[in-house]
């Protein structure tokens, strides 16, 4: 049993101008202590698979399918029975640590509440705890800055302390929903060696949502590439990166910028993104693919087996041998 | 903060000198004065009068006899309609009773309204929504002296519940409908703002958090979202207390309750100069008092405001 079984996670949203499906029959797993990197650009449907998983849906979502956590469906929880998972079983670091936090709340409260409403002791035991944990961060002077309310930490320690809060409760399955977005690049590198450094140390398995391919390549084991709320390839991130099988894939490989070439232009996938009001009957990434062929325009393909790697899917109506 | 108060405190002087001048000017500036009628007065007793009232003496003369006169000893000067009272008088006799049922009006319409609104937006496209957001539209169109009359047609003339009018001392069943009548619009607007502020509080990142660390949603609402929500409400409420305890002429009039908020009419139909000016300071007061309250509160909320 994996810790996490997804199947056939659809997510949609009711519009007064329609129906709008922002995740398509998404399937995949989690063992235990592992990272799986999620990747696609905005719009991709990334960001709803795990909001879905949390119950956190904007109200006019539903989510079907499954989505097992220890064997147990969480999908459809609702009240306590929800809340009992979030936090403790699954926790999330949000993409902008900017917004995230509360901004009228001291840090010390907001983290304190979440043991003291999970754990149910009392807050001078939830505030010593806290402190251990930013110190866990390498918050400087955690004991002194829990006291302080958001506005007066930097951004990446904003981040340092989402993260210590999602902590709290050592869930099994934390979720990072780009957390490095939104800060700068030396600090992004610092915040990607923190989460490796505390999964390692607590064996927290990690799902990490980001459109930064460079992001995926050291932190992750598996990697699953979203476009337009449909899975696209999946792999251990190893076979994805060396052997990119799906057109889009490769043309988010090429796309990464090389220190070792110059480039007078950088490459780019021609195109934008599948309006979601509008979804094309067959593949999404149809109109921007180099190799596409008549049957894209009306068949999804299915997620099949490629290479030797028995893990290594990908759903493309175009032989592998036919993508030069 | 105590130097921030004191800042405030020092700036509210000139303000003050600029509304009364302001004030002083335009009103003078309009056509008539306190002793026009239809049958003139005879040019020499007319004479006599304003040379009692001080009205022969130049303009600025006026202004700094008046500005005088508060600061040394408060004295807002006589009525120049109602002999032998003071503006002093009037305000103690009425103020207090707009004090009482404007509070109570205050009281309610925050008591109800901020409720309303946070449930509304909680409860967001479901019936109770549809009627917190139907009764402040329907209390918005209908103006405090619509509602007056028909809350008397209802309660005194077909009921029999409640008296059409009168103060008796400020009794409950005397209370009942000025209180109501000049809550509900308020009320309205209070529902709308914490609403409105609410939803958008509702929907951002940091309750989206506060969801994700598992708390129950009465704690996210209640401890996470009701502070921020409440910070354009209060914003609102610094104008509105003042002008809710100042009363209002349309109560006054239908209920006969007594209070000051006639004489803001009356006093500028009769061009009685010092009421005027008397009830311009006190409103002016007042607004420059609450707006700083407000100011402070704001602090007291966000923690990004630090004086």
């Amino acid at each position: 049993m994996s810790l996490l079984e997804v199947k056939n996670l659809s997510v949609e949203f009711s519009t007064p101008d329609g129906t709008v499906r922002a995740v398509n029959n998404v399937s995949f797993n989690l063992e235990e202590g592992k990272t799986l990197a999620i990747v696609g650009e905005s719009g991709s449907g990334k960001s709803q698979t795990v909001f879905a998983m949390m119950g956190l849906l904007a109200t006019n979502g539903t989510a079907t399918g499954s989505v097992k956590f220890e064997g147990a469906e969480v999908l459809g929880l609702k009240g306590d029975a929800l809340n009992a998972i979030r936090a403790q079983k699954i926790a999330m670091v949000f993409q902008d640590p900017m917004t995230s936090l509360n901004p009228y709340m001291r840090i010390s409260d907001q983290m304190a509440e979440v043991l003291i409403h999970h754990n149910g002791i009392s807050k001078y035991e939830a505030i010593k705890q806290s402190v251990r944990m930013l110190d866990a961060v390498k918050i400087p002077e955690a004991k002194n800055r829990i006291r302080m309310y958001p506005h007066e930490f930097s951004g990446g320690m904003r981040q340092r302390v989402m993260i210590a809060m999602s902590l709290l409760c050592q869930p099994k399955l934390l979720i990072a929903d780009e957390p490095t977005t939104a800060l700068d690049v030396t600090v992004q590198a610092q915040i990607m060696r923190l989460l490796a450094d505390i999964q390692k140390e607590l064996g927290t398995a990690i799902i990490l949502i980001t459109h930064d391919l460079g992001v995926v390549a050291g932190n992750s084991d598996d990697t699953l590439v979203m476009y337009g709320g449909q899975v696209m390839e999946v792999g251990t991130t190893e076979a994805v990166y060396a052997t990119p099988t799906h057109p889009y894939t490769q043309g988010l490989m090429s796309a990464v910028p090389r220190v070792d070439v110059v480039l007078d232009v950088l490459v780019t996938i021609p195109g934008n993104p599948p309006n979601m009001m509008n979804m094309p009957a067959g593949c999404p990434f149809t109109p921007r693919c180099r190799f596409a062929i008549d049957k894209c325009v009306e068949t999804m393909p299915e997620l099949v087996k490629t290479g030797g790697d028995s893990s290594h899917l990908r759903a493309c109506n175009v032989a592998v041998e036919d993508l030069v | 903060m105590l130097n921030y108060v004191i800042k405030r405190v020092g700036l509210a002087i000139p303000t003050m000198l600029i509304l009364i001048v302001f004030s002083f000017l335009l009103m003078h500036s309009a056509p008539g004065g306190p002793f026009t009628s239809e049958r003139p007065l005879p040019p020499q007793v007319l004479a006599n009068i304003e040379a009692k009232y001080g009205l022969n003496q130049p303009l600025w003369r006026q202004i700094i006899n008046y500005i005088w006169g508060i600061l040394t000893e408060f004295d807002l000067g006589p009525s120049f309609r109602y002999k032998d009272r003071t503006v002093n008088d009037i305000i103690e006799q009425g103020f207090p009773i707009t004090i009482k049922y404007g509070g109570w009006a205050f009281i309610f319409a925050v008591g109800i309204g901020v409720p309303l609104g946070i449930i509304a937006a909680v409860r967001q496209n479901t019936w109770i929504d549809y009627f917190a957001v139907g009764f402040s539209i329907g209390a918005a169109v209908l103006p405090n002296f619509v509602m007056a009359p028909l809350l008397v047609i209802v309660f005194t003339l077909w009921l029999g519940w409640l008296p059409g009018g009168g103060w008796n001392g400020g009794d409950f069943q005397h209370m009942v409908m000025p209180v109501i009548a000049l809550s509900t619009s308020y009320m309205a607007s209070i529902a709308r703002i914490t609403r409105s502020s609410m939803l958008e509080v509702l929907n951002s990142n940091f309750i989206r958090t506060a969801r994700a660390k598992g708390l129950p949603e009465h704690v996210v609402i209640l401890r996470h979202a009701l502070k921020p929500a409440m910070l354009p409400m209060i914003s609102y409420l610094g104008p509105a207390f003042v002008g809710i305890i100042t009363g209002s002429f349309i109560i006054d009039l239908y209920f006969g309750t007594g209070g000051i908020g006639i004489h803001f009419v009356n006093a500028a139909l009769n061009r009685d100069y010092s009421v005027i000016m008397g009830l311009t300071v006190l409103v002016g007061s007042l607004t420059i008092a609450f707006n700083l309250i407000v100011d402070l509160i704001y602090a007291w909320i966000d923690p990004k405001i630090r004086y």
